[in-house]
């Protein structure tokens, strides 16, 4: 238990603190995977056949190709394709993207391809006469959607979500490769100094675990107070 | 874009290709056989049913990758794996990476069998008492066909995750595609050719698996 200890002695506070990193990542990519499923589902239920394709291809790539192989891309890929940009506009010097946004932005591409399907899910059992009403109704698009579609969607598509919540959590120990020191790379580290592989990284399955089961009683609570009367 | 990396590497990576479907097949037959025990365990309530969900629970709530190193780096210190025999599969990376590969698969199998098991229609089974099959025969020849068919697409589903599960094999010294990928990758500091060409090759090797699992449904399917 000294190996744990707070302050110099122990890893204590610099696993708590990669702890903290760990649910940072998650949430910012479980955040920019949502707005990637916001811009892709209606891409996805259009009628528009190359619409379609862009959105299928996406969801199809990312989720048949390795989520490790994502990440390469983007940890050696990312500041290139910046500094290529960048060069457009006549900015030549070196860029270095921080390994937080690389690993996010990489994880969230990967967790909005699974919130697509998700959403197209939900929105595909959602009642016809919803649509229907509204229409005869004479609601706008935009209230269409954001007022009577998506608050139904985001309810229906709640367990599901919190499938893609799991997935995404376990898949950003695979940024520990990129250098973020979250869970699994102070582990490393921590193994690294004591020569004590097996109970760092037992902790750290610990900790993922009780992430994950945190988290689901967090959304199974949220589950039944948003179906309430259904 | 570079065309002659793109052409240079093929052949490089469809190497890896070759370990990374003897990955896949061994961890996919453990995983199948572990799964099935587990699946098997949680039929009935009892104390060992609780074991079996301990283990599903454990292995689905952590990442892979700390499975991986637990057993690579961790199992070292332990007398009892470095001083018997144990030593010889768990020293070698790759047989590290396929015990693994199929205790992480065996508790995602053995949930996806569990819950076909409980979904068999009880006439069924009725059915067999009331022809007088004896109890054994009823649970191998009509639960277990059953539930594998019932379990067939989100097995397939499973294939495909753990295909590109095995990629985290090159965490630990593996050359799987994604290993000679980043060696790529990092010698020559293209990226987005080299994912070109390796993503293919994974594609490829999910529509495959895809469709020999749409196959397989369509063969037990009841209705023909």
């Amino acid at each position: 238990m000294d190996l744990l200890a707070f302050g110099k002695t122990g890893w204590g506070d610099e696993l708590f603190v990669a702890a903290l990193m760990t649910i940072a990542v998650s949430i910012t990519a479980m955040f920019i995977g949502f707005i990637f499923a916001l811009i892709f589902t209606p891409l996805k239920l259009s009628k528009n056949k190359f619409l379609n394709l862009i959105a299928n291809s996406y969801t199809t790539v990312i989720r048949g190709v390795p989520e490790l192989l994502v990440i390469y891309l983007f940890f050696f890929g990312g500041s290139g394709a910046l500094m290529y940009v960048a060069s457009i506009f006549g900015y030549y010097e070196y860029i270095e993207i921080n390994a937080f946004i690389t690993g996010s932005v990489a994880i969230g591409i990967i967790s909005g391809a699974y919130s697509t399907e998700v959403f197209r899910g939900a929105i595909q059992s959602i009642d016809k006469g919803q649509f229907e009403a509204s229409k005869v109704l004479g609601f706008k698009k935009h209230i269409h959607f954001f007022k009577i579609i998506m608050p139904q969607m985001l309810r229906l598509s709640i367990p599901n979500l919190s499938n893609v919540w799991q997935i995404t959590l376990k898949d950003t120990s695979l940024i520990s490769v990129t250098g973020l020191v979250e869970i699994m790379r102070q582990s490393y580290i921590a193994a690294g100094s004591t020569r004590d592989p097996l109970f760092f990284y037992s902790f750290a399955a610990v900790l993922y675990l009780a992430l994950t089961f945190l988290s689901m009683q967090l959304i199974n609570r949220l589950e039944l107070k948003y179906n309430k009367g259904y | 874009m570079d065309i002659d990396l793109i052409i240079a590497s093929f052949p490089k990576l469809l190497g890896g290709a070759l370990i990374t479907l003897k990955l896949l097949s061994a961890s996919m037959f453990f995983g199948i056989l572990i799964g099935l025990f587990f699946a098997i365990l949680r039929i009935k309530n009892n104390f060992l049913s609780k074991i079996a969900y301990g283990y599903s629970y454990v292995f689905r709530g952590t990442p892979l990758l700390v499975q991986i190193f637990i057993i690579y780096y961790g199992f070292a210190e332990i007398d009892l794996i470095r001083k018997t025999f144990l030593w010889e599969a768990f020293k070698e990376p790759y047989w590290c990476a396929i015990i693994a590969f199929a205790l992480n698969t065996g508790a995602y199998t053995s949930e996806i069998l569990r819950s076909a098991f409980e979904t068999i229609k009880i006439g069924y089974i009725e059915a067999g008492k009331s022809l007088g099959i004896s109890k054994k025969l009823i649970f191998y020849k009509i639960q277990i066909p059953i539930a594998i068919k019932q379990s067939l697409p989100a097995y397939g589903n499973e294939i495909i995750l753990m295909l590109k599960g095995t990629s985290l094999a090159s965490t630990v010294t593996l050359m799987d595609i994604t290993g000679i990928a980043k060696y790529i990758i990092s010698t020559t500091f293209k990226p987005i050719e080299v994912f070109i060409v390796a993503g293919s090759i994974y594609l490829f090797m999910t529509f495959i698996i895809h469709n020999v699992i749409k196959f397989l449904e369509k063969k037990y399917s009841f209705n023909n």
